[in-house]
């Protein structure tokens, strides 16, 4: 049963067919990876599917209903999280009060629970609990600092804990790795599989491959906005076309 | 000789730790609640050191009708990132409105402001939904050129009075009761903003002027929070303009002049932005200077706007945070 399937997913930005008839589906608790060179369409596919921009022709079913159309926020609502590959973190606040906003939400406050938001009061705590999960430890000052003074490692996580806030069922991580170092990669690893096993759907765009392997069941590869290999990750870099996308062809 | 250096540090009292208040002794209670206490006793007093001077009186609760417009305009442009040059629009609506309660539907003065504040926001609000998805400048363009188009309808349609305005609106009962009002309103709104501001609504709207990309990614209606705080800020301008009206007993185009778009705005830039406090301190200096400068005849406006240009130029940070430094900091030699 997939939770989210993408029926051909088209959008052009003037002249250039930036998704061309994309398809993929996503089954319940997988994560699913997207690869693809600069420029291949990727963050777009995920704009297209969160709604921050309008696809032109396809279908999008989350759990059975088009959601294609439909505004970012009821998306989100519907419990699609996305992060974004250039962070967007409140930079005026301190760290946990990044996560007031999501735990204030509609969704979070309907599900309740010990991640939910809980009445006024709790939602401190429970900001605080989300973070020492995800990786700020929590006796120390950090949860505490201006979003503004915090290192990217810790803003990545900020990323995934803002969406983790949300209680999604399905969260769009776009390039959580990038810019991270090889220790810092290491330990966003198990944090990955953490959501995993929570049974959170996890869809993956990455540029560091070996990292997003590691943890991805299958694979997608774009390029110029066409699907080009699908499957498991070693039958995609076996993959010719996958092959030529990122190294160029060998007769030129 | 040895050398020595200025050091600058906190004041050791947890006062400003997340909401919650560490105090310990009598004299930490008086720092803490030191300002505020002087900021609401100060106001509540001057009507009566004023009694001998009715004319000052006045100008006091013009400030205050500034003073609300100024917290208004603090709140959209620095909390929630709109800024907006409807001041004159939320004057000039109230003051209308009030009068159409009032005059035509023969509504008391107690009632009718209530009414005109959530009638007048109501249609503010109304009226700049389409453009809550503009940005910056954009939208303060908007929102400047609605007082101009109200003041074009009524005086080509001649409707509400047409130029000449609508007369004969009631006025306060008692000189006391027309200073207390507008004092106590202002006061209402400012601690009541700061709440607001503090609370995880608040945060929400912090959130929409840092990144609103986020918000909406989120689960939350940007443009239902936007136009929440546009309601708000519209409410408060309203009934300042409703205030007004009933002040003069007249509600005129004059309502819509453009001074209360802009004095807001040099006061906030004097006082400092985003506390509510700094909007206040900014409109209690620049209404009386401005009243004080009558004395220059016509060179007012020089003399007035030189004192504008060294307050942006010397305390750029602006004064509230200016004095909110030195109160929460001291400053000592210490041996190097």
């Amino acid at each position: 049963m997939s939770i989210l399937s993408v029926e051909n997913i088209s959008k052009t930005f003037g002249g250039l067919q930036a998704l061309m008839s994309v398809s993929f589906s996503v089954k319940q608790g997988e994560i699913y990876g997207i690869i693809g060179p600069n420029g291949s369409g990727k963050t777009t596919l995920i704009n297209c599917i969160t709604g921050f921009i309008k696809p032109e022709a396809g279908k999008v079913y989350f759990r059975g209903s088009n959601i294609k159309g439909w505004p970012a926020h009821k998306i989100a609502r519907a419990g699609i999280a996305r992060t974004f590959q250039v962070m967007r973190p409140y930079y005026s606040l301190p760290a946990y009060k990044n996560l007031i906003i999501p735990l204030w939400s509609p969704r979070a406050r309907a599900i309740g629970g010990w991640r939910g938001g809980g009445k006024h009061g709790d939602r401190d705590t429970v900001a605080v609990d989300i973070l020492e999960e995800i990786g700020f430890e929590r006796d120390s000052r950090i949860p505490y600092k201006m979003a503004s003074t915090l290192p990217t490692g810790y803003l990545k996580r900020l990323e995934l804990a803002r969406c983790i806030a949300l209680r999604p069922e399905i969260i769009f991580c776009d390039e959580v790795f990038s810019g991270l170092s090889a220790s810092e990669v290491a330990g966003m690893v198990p944090l990955i599989e953490k959501l995993k096993m929570e049974g959170i759907t996890l869809i993956m765009v990455e540029h560091r491959l070996k990292e997003l392997f590691r943890v991805a069941d299958r694979v997608m590869a774009l390029q110029f906005g066409e699907k080009i290999a699908e499957g498991h990750y070693k039958e995609v870099i076996a993959d010719p076309r996958v092959k030529e996308a990122y190294l160029g062809s060998e007769e030129v | 000789m040895e050398a020595r250096r200025k050091e600058r540090i906190d004041r050791g009292i947890k006062v400003r730790s997340e909401g919650i208040y560490v105090v310990s002794s009598l004299k930490e209670m008086l720092y803490v609640a030191g300002p505020r206490v002087f900021l609401i006793a100060g106001l509540l007093l001057l009507p009566l050191v004023l009694e001998m001077a009715p004319y000052w009186k006045r100008v006091v609760n013009i400030m205050c009708v500034y003073g609300m417009l100024a917290i208004s305009f603090d709140f959209l442009a620095n909390i929630v990132g709109l800024v907006c040059l409807g001041g004159a629009m939320f004057i000039g609506v109230g003051g209308y409105m009030t009068a159409i309660f009032n005059v035509y539907l023969h509504c008391p003065v107690y009632l009718a402001i209530p009414l005109a504040g959530l009638a007048g926001a109501s249609i503010c609000t109304l009226l700049l939904l389409p453009c809550l998805s503009l940005r910056g400048v954009y939208f303060a363009i908007v929102t400047l050129m609605y007082p101009l188009l109200f003041t074009r309808i009524i005086e080509a349609l001649n409707i509400l009075g047409g130029t000449n305005g609508i007369t004969g609106l009631d006025s306060f009962p008692n000189p006391y009761l027309e200073n207390y009002v507008i004092i106590i309103l202002l006061l209402v709104f400012v601690f009541g903003l700061r709440r607001l501001v503090d609370e995880d609504i608040g945060l929400v709207l912090r959130g929409i002027k840092d990144n609103d990309q986020s918000v909406k990614a989120s689960g939350i209606n940007v443009a239902h929070m936007k136009a929440l705080a546009v309601f708000i800020a519209s409410f408060i301008g309203c009934l300042g303009g409703a205030y007004l009206a009933h002040l003069y007993m007249w509600a005129g185009l004059s309502l819509f002049a453009l001074d209360f778009s802009i004095i807001p705005i040099a006061a906030v830039t004097i006082g400092g932005g985003g506390s509510m406090l700094g909007a206040l301190i900014g409109t209690f200096i620049l209404v009386p200077l401005s009243e004080f400068l009558r004395f220059f005849g016509t060179f007012r406006i020089v003399i007035y706007c030189l004192i504008l240009t060294g307050f942006i130029v010397f305390k750029s940070e602006g004064l509230l945070t200016y004095f909110a430094r030195k109160y929460d900091q001291f400053e000592r030699w210490a041996k190097i």
